[in-house]
């Protein structure tokens, strides 16, 4: 039995060396040499300092700027060591007690806008890091946003048609517009 | 109905998994059946190494059922005991730049039984619990060892339905889980990891970044060796994330293309494997039945639950909110789920995770609709559709020889399966087999609605929290992982009797399964008369499907029409609860 548990052992150790730690080592080094950028979370720097990563989304509330999805991370928003879902269920009270609070949220910010609400901006993402919103999300948003900034609107609209990354290959996924890179480019303008 | 554009979406990446597992298949034949291969050159030294320091007379011999089943067991506790180490003690290792505590003792051991099972069922959100240490050493680790267990233990049942030596030699388990690690599971890991960074997936062994965000505050980003973890984790069909969220994070799955390869890779191994079975029996007929019937369930199950996605929740659509998909507008159900998926790439990747018992998510399955949801919970209930290494096949001829003694009896005939008589043994294996899956969902289910601290884990009330019950046992019996996650299982009921669920459904199911292979094995042949009723035929194919739905139907419709069932009513009828 001593023999077998000897062998059981020897070949655990070996594997657990290649790949639990050669195999992450040696890629790890490959991506620091080949891709930095990504390798290390895809930061985007203003200023020499970063201001948050091109993949995790960040709360914006302030209506000069473009509003990303609803988060569920707890104990707050948009909280990037904690990501996780609302996991509410499609008949809980508290779902539409969410979505009900974002449309009232939404409207008061913008009281002339009747338009339905794009179903992504009502609902909370399953990452709560989402760094997304669809083309209509960020369209609907655009008159608030163009008030508040003393813009004109199609200055706002041409803003958003130019961060719209459209579906991969035209037909695999969903038309989307990167809240953090849209928002800088708002802060840009001028 | 669905959109068209989801339709074909559907279609090519059916159709594209398909044209892969054909010469995979093939390679992975080559690869069990001892036959030379291109990496050969490459790789047999690595291999010769490898024998020499496990020790030549444990290499070498020739290895029974019982003999495979132990050494089997013996390495996957050794594993399990490593884990559970490591867990206990990371705040004394290396890596460990957020300054993590050890993982408490139930929790270590829900983990422990859950990586060397392949269930990945995840009690912890990673980046909150798991030093970097923890999540190479122990979590990436067993992703390649568990993988590698569950398609050594297939192939060994491939073998003993075409000994001839009456089942004396099924390989050898040491040599077969070397040669699954150097020539499955380790290249492809390589090579893609690197495709996966390029698409935006960190691979570093800083712990975080800190970031001034642009409306003030600082938000800590968590990040790590992920994208060496991501492609395990799906070629593997293993399906733990690195993070809380899964591949519903951006930096586990940051675009389609990341996405449209994890689902890919998830579907490599199962696909492929039903076609090295046509080979290692010598029956590539009965092999395309086998794979037709299962390509058919997986893309009725693609359609229903993307459908169900697209469709939405009508609730919503009274509260003002625009579901109808087109014109820049998601539409559907986007509750849970990501811009850049939107409800078509999600479904699909959750449904395939369920099919293929991956378990991974882009999506919180837990806020799906009600039908969306239930295809998930049908697909691992079943157990069946591809599965995972070797699992679902085996499960799916289990249901055959069923079919075979059903149909027997039907016409009269010695029921007779790859030209072995199904007799007593026979069929009594197999049902203890296949038992052991219902039991050990719905009695810990029912004990933990029963139960203050079951009830008490609940995220959602009433039909849907029953699902949720419902859905973490058979997640964890079938050896998935996926969660209706709104339930808090970080507890010592769920962590042990989770743990338990998932030590049951992977090792007694194993060897009931090697068990009946031995019984077959050991039969002489009998050989094809005009009598015989042959099950490489379409009509046959058709019997199999038949059987597989009433079985599963019987077994587990009451569960289904008490939880999603009559939520789907109840959403319809405005309802809400």
């Amino acid at each position: 039995m001593w023999n077998h548990v000897k062998s059981a052992i020897a070949m655990l150790v070996f594997f657990t060396i290649v790949t639990g730690l050669a195999y992450p080592a040696l890629v790890a080094g490959l991506a620091q040499a080949f891709f930095p950028q990504q390798a290390n979370g895809s930061l985007i720097l203003r200023g020499g300092k970063p201001v948050g990563s091109r993949l995790i989304g960040q709360p914006f509330s302030n209506p000069k700027y473009f509003w990303g999805r609803l988060s569920a991370t707890a104990p707050y928003p948009y909280n990037a060591a904690n990501s996780s879902g609302s996991n509410l269920g499609p008949t809980n009270p508290a779902l539409f007690a969410e979505v009900e609070g974002r449309i009232k949220a939404l409207r008061e910010a913008d009281p002339g806008n009747s338009a339905p609400v794009p179903v992504d901006l009502a609902t909370s993402s399953g990452s709560g890091l989402d760094p997304d919103i669809s083309p209509a999300a960020a369209y609907y948003q655009a008159p608030r946003v163009a008030r508040a900034r003393h813009l004109s609107l199609a200055r706002v609209r041409r803003l958003i048609s130019g961060h719209i990354t459209g579906r991969q290959f035209g037909v695999l996924g969903e038309p989307r517009v990167n809240v953090l890179e849209l928002n800088l480019a708002l802060d840009a303008v001028h | 109905m669905m959109t068209a554009d989801a339709f074909w979406q559907i279609v090519a990446i059916v159709l594209i998994a398909a044209s892969l597992s054909v010469p995979f298949g093939r390679y992975l034949a080559h690869v069990f059946m001892g036959e030379r291969t291109f990496l050969d050159p490459l790789l047999d030294p690595v291999d010769r190494l490898l024998y020499g320091i496990i020790g030549p007379a444990q290499t070498s011999r020739p290895m029974d059922w019982k003999d495979y089943a132990v050494h089997m067991l013996l390495t996957n506790v050794l594993m399990g005991v490593l884990i559970y180490v490591i867990l206990m003690f990371q705040g004394h290792l290396p890596l460990n730049p957020l300054h993590f505590a050890g993982v408490n003792p139930e929790l270590a051991f829900n983990t422990a039984a859950s990586f060397i099972t392949n269930t990945n069922w995840q009690n912890y959100g990673g980046e909150s619990t798991l030093s970097l240490f923890s999540q190479t050493a122990a979590i990436t680790f067993p992703m390649f060892t568990s993988a590698a267990t569950g398609l050594v233990v297939a192939v060994a049942f491939f073998r003993s339905l075409a000994a001839a030596d009456g089942g004396r030699n099924l390989g050898n388990f040491y040599r077969d889980f070397v040669r699954a690690l150097t020539r499955v599971f380790l290249l492809p890991c390589l090579i893609l990891t690197p495709v996966l960074v390029w698409q935006g997936s960190p691979e570093t062994f800083t712990g975080q970044a800190i970031a001034h965000l642009v409306q003030g505050g600082l938000q800590h980003i968590p990040m790590g060796p992920v994208a060496s973890l991501e492609v395990i984790k799906h070629l593997g069909t293993n399906g733990g994330g690195f993070f809380n969220a899964n591949s519903a994070h951006p930096f586990e799955n940051p675009t389609i293309i990341t996405n449209v390869l994890e689902m890919l890779l998830m579907m490599l191994t199962p696909m492929s494997l039903v076609v090295a079975f046509g080979r290692m029996v010598r029956n590539p007929r009965l092999a395309r039945v086998i794979y037709g019937v299962m390509a058919i369930m997986l893309m009725a199950a693609l359609f229903i639950a993307v459908s169900a996605e697209q469709g939405g929740t009508p609730v919503l659509a009274g509260a003002g909110v625009a579901i109808v998909h087109g014109g820049g507008q998601p539409g559907g159900n986007m509750v849970g789920k990501e811009v850049r998926f939107g409800n078509t790439q999600s479904a699909m990747f959750d449904t395939v995770s369920t099919a293929f018992t991956t378990g991974t998510v882009n999506s919180m399955l837990d806020s799906y609709t009600p039908v969306g949801g239930m295809v998930s919970l049908v697909l691992m209930m079943l157990n069946c559709v591809f599965g995972g290494k070797g699992v679902g096949l085996i499960n799916f001829l289990i249901y055959g020889i069923f079919a075979v003694f059903i149909a027997g009896l039907m016409v009269g005939r010695t029921p007779e399966f790859l030209g072995k008589k199904i007799e007593k043994r026979e069929i009594l294996l197999a049902s203890l087999a296949l038992l052991v899956h219902p039991l050990i969902i719905l009695v810990p289910a029912a004990w933990s609605l029963m139960a203050p601290y079951g009830v008490s884990a609940l995220g959602n009330t009433s039909m849907h929290g029953l699902t949720e019950v419902i859905y973490a046992f058979t997640s964890t019996a079938a050896n998935n992982g996926s969660a209706f996650a709104g339930l808090s299982g970080n507890t010592p009921w769920y962590n042990i009797a989770l743990g338990v669920v998932m030590l049951i459904g992977r090792y007694v199911s194993i060897i009931f399964m090697l068990a009946l292979g031995g019984s077959l094995a050991a039969k002489p042949a009998v050989s094809e008369t005009v009598g015989t009723l042959r099950t490489d035929t379409l009509l046959f194919g058709t019997f199999w499907l038949a059987t597989i739905l009433l079985v599963g139907a019987l077994t587990f419709l009451p569960a289904l029409v008490l939880g999603p069932i009559a939520e789907y009513f109840a959403m319809h009828a405005h309802l809400v609860s």
